[in-house]
């Protein structure tokens, strides 16, 4: 209950725009009884991560993997290769939609669906800036966790529709991990929301803005939160099936995973849901431990870095590139650590992740409520 | 809640819940009623928000999605032969049940026409929900949450040993 007596926090850092105020104009943007900015918010993150997919997610995940393995990567089409995404869409728009005659023709259709719908739907809570955020709910940070759920159900049409036992045996590994490790993501976050007293996005951010920058994020505020951080790192890692834990999609023993069946523009729906979910676990993580949409610059002396490099515009320069450096990680990663075992996967959930968390959990409260 | 688009917007959850349910019920294949419950659920989850209950809404979707429908989704999906299964009862108790949907449905017309005047509150909600929960979680019920603990850990223990690996039994075979 102490952060609760906490005031609210004056706005000058907001440079004379005021919470939300893009979202809320947009919102009653209504011409003719028409809900035409609802839709426009709904769309916003819906092109972004269009884009981001597009450019960053496919183009630079190959180049970066290239560079890793010092090869050159796509370099056919267009110079150095930049034209290769589109490409790639022209390809999968073209190709013959095909559903397996034994597959379950409802499950396999609605499967990526469901899928991408589950993984859009946390983007509703993201704050994209401070002039800017889907809903700002009070329970945002809770919403961002359960609403994965429906990533789980979407695998699980996915795999079992297609009546493939790779499809089926990745479903349920990928299942089996998500659930997992939702335990020691959730514990972890609530470290952060204690640290904040609120699950409210915008206002776990504005907590951490300040004139020293990154000296306010949560992640440098207490001795213990590097904790926490790494925790839910991991765990965000397994929940995106991203290497080390891509066992549901292994390519050598699976051949593809839950989405072995799937061709043409369905299987670009299910990687788009993975890249929506890929900046998702970096957005939460950038917001809750290192400040989100908040310059991480300093003001030092005369020189007021931070107060230059803060605004609307800027917080989602800052939001998305915070993103892009933890996607760049999780690239980073993929081509640095093997691939677990099941056995291995569990064992580091249940026996290493949770403990540390719980542990993390109770030294963050001891640290909140005896440290002022 | 005048506001012609929220109207629209609840109509179509409410449909979504109607229907879906309906589907769960009448369909005769269980995977299909399985996921049909999944939009049942979300549009609980919806009317919820309506109501301005969102962490009420949100743990709907966290308790009933992710943990309940994927654990029946487990169990629907791992049973063998579970699409060449019709699903009929040959016990149909016409009379029994004919009763009990009325009665239930007297009760609750008879709830809904008698109860004059919901209570409004006067005051609208401020700030964040989620204090008050935990506020009133840890002080005016706090018996029943621990004996939900209690219960849940006890069926944490009842599980764990179930799928334990027992070294003795098999040593013996």
């Amino acid at each position: 209950m102490i952060h609760s007596a906490l005031p609210q926090f004056s706005m000058p850092l907001l440079m004379g725009n005021s919470l939300n105020a893009w979202s809320d104009a947009l919102a009653g943007f209504s011409p003719a009884g028409l809900p035409v900015g609802l839709l426009i918010i709904a769309a916003i993150p819906l092109v972004f991560i269009a884009l981001y997919a597009l450019t960053y997610g496919v183009y630079g995940e190959r180049k970066i993997s290239a560079f890793m393995q010092d090869r050159l990567g796509p370099m056919e089409v267009g110079k150095w290769g930049i034209l290769q995404t589109l490409a790639d869409i022209l390809k999968l728009l073209q190709k013959e939609d095909i559903v397996p005659t034994s597959a379950d023709k409802f499950l396999f259709v609605i499967g990526p669906g469901v899928l991408f719908v589950g993984s859009f739907l946390a983007f509703a809570v993201l704050p994209f800036s401070p002039a800017f955020i889907g809903a700002n709910l009070n329970v945002g940070l809770f919403f961002a966790i359960g609403i994965v759920s429906l990533e789980v159900v979407g695998i699980l049409a996915a795999g079992w529709g297609s009546n493939n036992k790779w499809s089926l045996y990745g479903a349920v590994r990928s299942v089996a991990q998500i659930v997992s490790y939702e335990i020691p993501a959730a514990i972890a976050l609530l470290c952060g929301a204690m640290m904040a007293g609120t699950l409210d996005m915008q206002q776990i951010t504005i907590q951490q803005s300040g004139p020293l920058g990154f000296a306010h994020f949560f992640l440098f505020q207490s001795p213990i939160a590097w904790l926490p951080f790494l925790i839910y790192f991991i765990a965000s890692l397994a929940e995106v099936n991203r290497a080390p834990f891509d066992i549901p999609e292994a390519e050598s023993e699976l051949v593809a995973g839950y989405f072995t069946e799937y061709s043409g523009m369905k299987f670009a729906v299910i990687f788009l849901a993975e890249y929506g979910s890929m900046f998702m676990v970096s957005a939460i993580i950038s917001i809750v431990f290192l400040g989100g949409w908040n310059s991480p610059l300093p003001n030092i002396g005369p020189l007021a870095l931070n107060d230059m490099t803060t605004g609307p515009v800027w917080g989602a320069f800052w939001i998305i590139s915070k993103g892009f450096f933890f996607i760049f990680i999780q690239m980073w990663l993929r081509w640095t650590l093997p691939r677990l075992r099941v056995d291995q996967l569990m064992y580091l959930c249940w026996k290493v992740l949770t403990p540390f968390a719980f542990v993390s959990f109770v030294l963050t409260a001891i640290w909140e409520i005896y440290v002022p | 809640m005048s506001n012609p688009t929220y109207t629209a917007i609840f109509y179509l959850f409410a449909a979504i819940t109607v229907f879906s349910a309906a589907f769960v019920v009448f369909s005769r294949n269980v995977i299909y009623s399985a996921f049909a419950l999944l939009f049942t659920f979300f549009g609980v989850a919806a009317l919820y928000v309506f109501l301005s209950a969102d962490f009420i809404a949100v743990t709907q979707v966290v308790v009933y999605v992710g943990g309940i429908l994927v654990l029946l989704l487990f169990g629907v999906m791992f049973t063998n032969n579970i699409m060449d299964t019709d699903l009929k009862t040959d016990v149909m108790h016409a009379l029994p049940g004919t009763f009990l949907f009325l009665g239930l449905l007297g009760a609750l017309l008879f709830t809904f026409y008698t109860t004059n005047g919901w209570m409004l509150s006067e005051t609208v909600l401020q700030g964040s929900v989620v204090e008050r929960i935990g506020f009133e979680t840890m002080s005016r019920y706090v018996l029943p949450f621990e004996m939900a603990s209690i219960l849940l850990l006890a069926a944490l223990i009842g599980a764990a040993f179930l799928a334990r690996y027992d070294n003795g039994d098999t040593n013996e075979h």
